[in-house]
């Protein structure tokens, strides 16, 4: 029991140092995840879109984020932008590549959602005279709740762990820079540093999935 | 009405494709103010899509339509403005699954018209009092008969103030005691003066309210003439065999 607690040492001795790399992982995903959905929402209307030159823009821009490795956008953002002119710290290089990176998925789980809709509410709504935008918000997507939901919350999962990534590339301070300055500079074993990393991922996606759970009941009962 | 009053509606020379199928051939159909005008034809003949062409749910490949003078606008603001005023009812009804009777009479009038809630909500059941389902504002679709949603369909239309209404197949997917009740409610619209082209072969409604009617086949209109000439004396072969057909049963 005793050896138990001397083999988590190097966690336990830089609890500090974890939570505050779990708070700033935390703050990448919500960012991630918040702009990912509104991103990937408006991608999902253009794809859908009346217009065949935003149609094509969409689904340009899924074939590309959606066929690249993350890496690579990564790169993209971090050490590509500043090439051309655009600085910004790390972290929000980092949230962007992120962003462009899930909002691909996010399109599609939403895509799919909207087509599980007839396609009967969508001409009543037109026919009423709503606009594209309004027939999309008060009739389409208010019923493609309930299919977009699940699939949706599987892409935030995955973001949060591809976050991970994120921290690869150099944002620092976040739970996976954790492992670099705890073992790579300061020499501490990898197992238990490793299996800290973990379960500090281990805390934000597992409660999401509760949630998701949560919301997803809460979508089917609504009509 | 002067002389110079456009129709209610306008189709000149309008062509349709679906791919390499040729579906409205050289339409030209004038609706006047007031008018009732009853399509008939075989399925696959188009009668859908002209319907569909006049609100543009239906793009068209060739010649002009105009609703009360105006070209349809291109996708956008204008078009969904004169959507507005096309009051269109499906075979489907397709009433919005997650809004309540009154809900879905009371969108267009408070989202595109942008009356106040109470105003839109006395409107919309006064319309539903008018189609006799009072009793079913608070109600999804799914809890209503057929009849039910299809007049809940009219009203939700009628919320707009419609210059004309499009009827596409109203009652074909009702069960027969139903079609009476949908039936009146139009015929109630037409003595009213509404303008309406209805897709239906109800010959009893084509009888009793329709000024004109309009035969259909392969994309064409083969034939335009009053309800009791029509029925009683087609002229092509094509609408007595139609004729032929639906007089059957
Ligand atoms: N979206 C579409 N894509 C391809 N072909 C279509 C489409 N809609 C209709 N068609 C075809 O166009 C033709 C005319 O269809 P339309 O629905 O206008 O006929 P209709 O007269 O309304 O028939 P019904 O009495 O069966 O409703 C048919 O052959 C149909 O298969
Ligand atoms: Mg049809």
């Amino acid at each position: 029991m005793l050896g138990l607690i001397d083999y988590f040492e190097p966690v336990t001795d830089n609890i500090g140092l974890f939570a505050d790399a779990f708070l700033v992982t935390l703050e990448i995903c919500l960012y991630g995840a918040t702009g990912s959905l509104l991103l990937g929402t408006l991608i999902a209307a253009c794809r859908v879109s009346p217009l065949p030159p935003l149609q094509r823009v969409g689904s340009a821009w899924v074939t590309v984020f959606r066929n690249c490795p993350l890496t690579i956008v990564l790169f993209f953002c971090a050490f590509g932008l500043p090439e051309i002119g655009i600085n910004a710290p790390f972290f929000w290089f980092g949230i962007i590549g992120l962003v462009l990176y899930t909002s691909a998925f996010a399109c599609e789980a939403v895509r799919s959602g909207i087509n599980s809709v007839s396609a009967g509410q969508a001409e009543a709504a037109r026919a009423v005279g709503l606009t594209f935008i309004q027939s999309l918000g008060t009739v389409v997507l208010p019923q493609a709740m309930r299919t977009v939901v699940p699939p949706l919350g599987s892409v935030i999962i995955a973001m949060i762990k591809n976050s991970a990534i994120v921290g690869a590339v150099g944002v620092g301070g976040d739970l996976f820079s954790t492992y670099g300055t705890l073992v790579s500079a300061r020499g501490l074993p990898i197992i238990p540093v490793l299996l800290g990393v973990a379960a500090g991922y281990l805390l934000i996606t597992i409660p999401g999935g509760i949630l998701l759970g949560v919301l997803e009941r809460r979508v089917a009962v609504a009509r | 009405m002067t002389a110079t009053t456009p129709p209610m509606i306008r189709m000149a020379g309008v062509n349709k494709h679906f791919g390499s199928l040729h579906v409205l051939r050289d339409i030209d159909l004038e609706v006047d103010r007031g008018q009732v005008v009853v399509v008939l034809g075989p399925s696959g003949s188009g009668k859908s899509t002209l319907c569909r062409a006049i609100n543009r749910l239906e793009p068209i490949d060739g010649g002009t339509i105009e609703v009360d003078g105006t070209p349809l606008p291109a996708e956008g603001r204008a078009l969904a403005k004169l959507r507005a005023d096309v009051g269109m009812v499906f075979q489907q009804f397709n009433l919005f699954a997650h809004k309540t009777i009154a809900e879905n009479v009371m969108l267009g009038p408070v989202k595109v018209r942008r009356m106040g809630k109470q105003q839109a909500r006395d409107a919309a059941m006064t319309l539903l009092d008018r189609v006799g389902i009072t009793d079913q504002a608070g109600k999804y679709p799914a809890q209503l008969s057929g009849g039910q949603q299809q007049r809940a369909a009219i009203a939700r239309a009628l919320a707009m103030r419609p210059k004309v209404m499009l009827f596409d197949e109203p009652t074909s997917a009702l069960d027969p005691e139903m079609i009476s009740e949908v039936l009146e409610v139009m015929v109630g619209l037409a003595e009213e003066g509404m303008t309406m082209l209805v897709i239906t072969h109800e010959m009893g409604f084509a009888r009793r309210a329709a000024h004109r009617v309009v035969f259909m086949s392969d994309g064409e209109i083969i034939e335009d003439a009053a309800p009791q000439t029509f029925f009683t004396t087609p002229r092509s072969d094509r609408a007595k065999d139609f004729l032929g057909k639906i007089l059957a049963h």
